[in-house]
């Protein structure tokens, strides 16, 4: 225990060390153009899709509650940071604030009323709300309407990115690793022991959906200011299929099962771009395969962590229990 | 301490628990025994706010708590285990007994996640908290350990363990012996009886177990029908004919 203490410092240095390190040689490979337009492309999707799986595994992974409405939240991030950077002309700081707020309400208002159903209910109903959100996107000619909103500037540069996916990763993880965290898996293990053991279900059901709409709302945000053009097609359940797949693939309750599935994902669905005849036929044979041989997803609920990582690199990340 | 007046609850046509009352004082361990299906669980269900009472009152520590959500008759001061064991499996045992301290969470969401020193204050108070529970109830070595990895007898141990870490004042017990074998049984006794003294508890069970409700309740309450047919001491209990009738049938004439 002495030990561990001692070397955490040290521990920490050498983890932001490592995020330096990353982010430095990515935007040099950038900046010295060594990274053609595809890449970049790609590296921008994966971004966005970790953050997409990783918020929606704290709802469906850590409290249990099946939702299918994540594209929705994700919607609502895209079009309110839209309209204040390309309608209001605010920075895209303020864009970001906006999209996490609009989000984060979203969840709250549709969370509340939901919350209380469980399971096959609960998917159905989120998948309901998240459709009417598109659809009603669709009937506002402010934004567009069925064409969307078109020339948005492109500000989602690399260092959006990563500070994005940085702060999603730390801000989950740290929810998850504390009391209310546990309030919130003991809620998906046994519902009425937690409640018995006076933990409030709905209070950290609703917590963790207005978190995780929050930051699908940062995901839409990121997502409109990459690729210019936002519609609510864009964001139709088939989208929220998509993020759901991840999880399950990286397995329910692991944050970095959600990350290893978010990158194979979206590399796996990039290289077969190519191929475009056997393209989704060998997507879901990979998926098949992938529950039929390892249904409990990639990683299972285990996380790779300091705990496997010390294994491998020794004494330095000190021992953690 | 509790007062328990005319409860009534039904199932469709029903009646699980007919115009049930009773008494507890502070500190009394109290048994409630009664054939299958006699209502008990129902009765611990309705006190514990897992089901609402069709009708009747349950006063505690001079509140009315009829009615309220489980979780906040829990933060008043009501504790259980299950008849079936009920931990968070998935979970490590320091977790289980961790999630029981958090409804007296020392530290705001927000410090959770900025890592502020108040985090790693509370945190280290609660860890220190759930290892004196698991010390009382020989689970330290295990803290580690998944809930459900855990042999039968440490897993009602856990239980008994998380349920007293929500700082209860009447603590309830469905069938804790259950499964147990006689020695297992006379060491829960002790048990029973111990944290009685150490958390100055007031203990309901029930408990099939006659050797156990007969050697630790001080009093005791038999249900059949959803109605109380006896209440007393032990001693008046094993003599009482309407007790013996209930469980044996009554005697042929």
């Amino acid at each position: 225990m002495q030990k561990t203490r001692h070397i955490k410092p040290v521990r920490f240095i050498v983890e932001v060390g490592i995020l330096v390190v990353i982010f430095t040689l990515v935007q040099y490979l950038i900046s010295a153009g060594l990274l053609n337009q595809y890449y970049q492309i790609n590296l921008a999707s994966i971004c966005i899709n970790i953050i997409l799986a990783v918020s929606l595994n704290l709802i469906n992974g850590f409290t249990g509650q099946l939702s299918l409405g994540h594209a929705g939240f994700m919607a609502v991030g895209a079009y309110a940071s839209v309209i204040m950077t390309n309608y209001m002309e605010l920075p895209f700081i303020v864009g970001i604030a906006a999209a996490c707020l609009a989000a984060a309400l979203a969840g709250f208002i549709i969370g509340v009323p939901t919350l209380r159903l469980r399971g096959d209910y609960l998917a159905i109903a989120t998948l309901g709300f998240g459709e009417i959100i598109r659809v009603v996107l669709q009937n506002i000619d402010y934004v567009g309407g069925p064409a969307g909103i078109m020339g948005i500037s492109k500000m989602t540069t690399w260092p959006w990115l990563f500070a994005s996916v940085v702060v999603t990763l730390v801000v989950i993880v740290n929810l998850i690793n504390s009391s209310y965290g546990r309030a919130i898996i003991s809620v998906r293990e046994d519902e009425i022991a937690a409640e018995l053991m006076g933990v409030n279900p709905t209070k950290y059901k609703v917590l963790a959906f207005v978190v995780g709409a929050m930051f699908a709302g940062l995901a839409g945000a990121l997502y409109a200011h990459y690729f210019y053009i936002i519609k609510p097609e864009t964001f139709n359940f088939l989208k929220s299929f998509d993020i759901l797949v991840m999880v399950v693939l990286g397995g329910l309750g692991s944050t970095t099962g959600a990350v290893i599935a978010a990158i194979f994902i979206t590399v796996l669905t990039a290289a077969l771009q190519s191929f475009p005849a056997i393209r989704m036929i060998l997507y879901a044979v990979i998926l098949i395969m992938v529950m039929i041989y390892r249904p409990q997803g990639l990683m299972g609920n285990r996380e790779l962590g300091r705990r496997t990582f010390g294994k491998v690199f020794g004494s330095l990340w000190g021992e953690e229990k | 301490m509790m007062n328990i007046e005319h409860l009534h609850k039904a199932f469709g046509g029903l009646s699980a628990v007919l115009d049930f009352n009773a008494h507890l004082e502070e500190q009394e361990l109290i048994g409630l025994i009664g054939p299958n299906g006699a209502g008990k669980t129902t009765v611990f269900n309705l006190i514990t706010g897992v089901y609402k009472p069709d009708e009747g009152k349950i006063h505690f520590a001079n509140q009315d708590i009829t009615g309220l959500p489980p979780y906040e008759i829990c933060r008043r001061g009501i504790a259980r285990t299950f008849q079936n064991i009920r931990l968070f499996n998935d979970l490590t045992v320091l977790d289980n007994v961790r999630i029981a301290l958090h409804k007296d969470v020392q530290y705001p969401l927000l410090s959770a996640v900025f890592r502020i020193p108040s985090f790693f204050k509370g945190e280290a108070e609660m860890e220190k908290k759930a290892d004196e529970f698991l010390k009382i109830f020989h689970l330290y070595d295990k803290r580690y350990e998944k809930a459900s990895s855990l042999p039968y007898g440490d897993q009602r141990r856990l239980e008994i363990a998380r349920a007293l870490a929500t700082n209860p004042r009447l603590l309830i017990l469905d069938e804790p012996a259950a499964g147990m074998n006689p020695n297992e049984t006379a060491e829960l006794m002790e048990l029973i009886r111990s944290i009685r003294e150490q958390f100055k508890l007031t203990i309901l069970l029930i408990e099939h177990d006659m050797s156990l409700v007969m050697g630790v309740c001080e009093r005791i309450y038999v249900l059949d029908y959803g109605q109380i047919i006896a209440e007393g001491s032990p001693e008046e209990i094993r003599n009482n004919k309407r007790v013996i009738e209930a469980y044996l049938g009554e005697e042929v004439s």
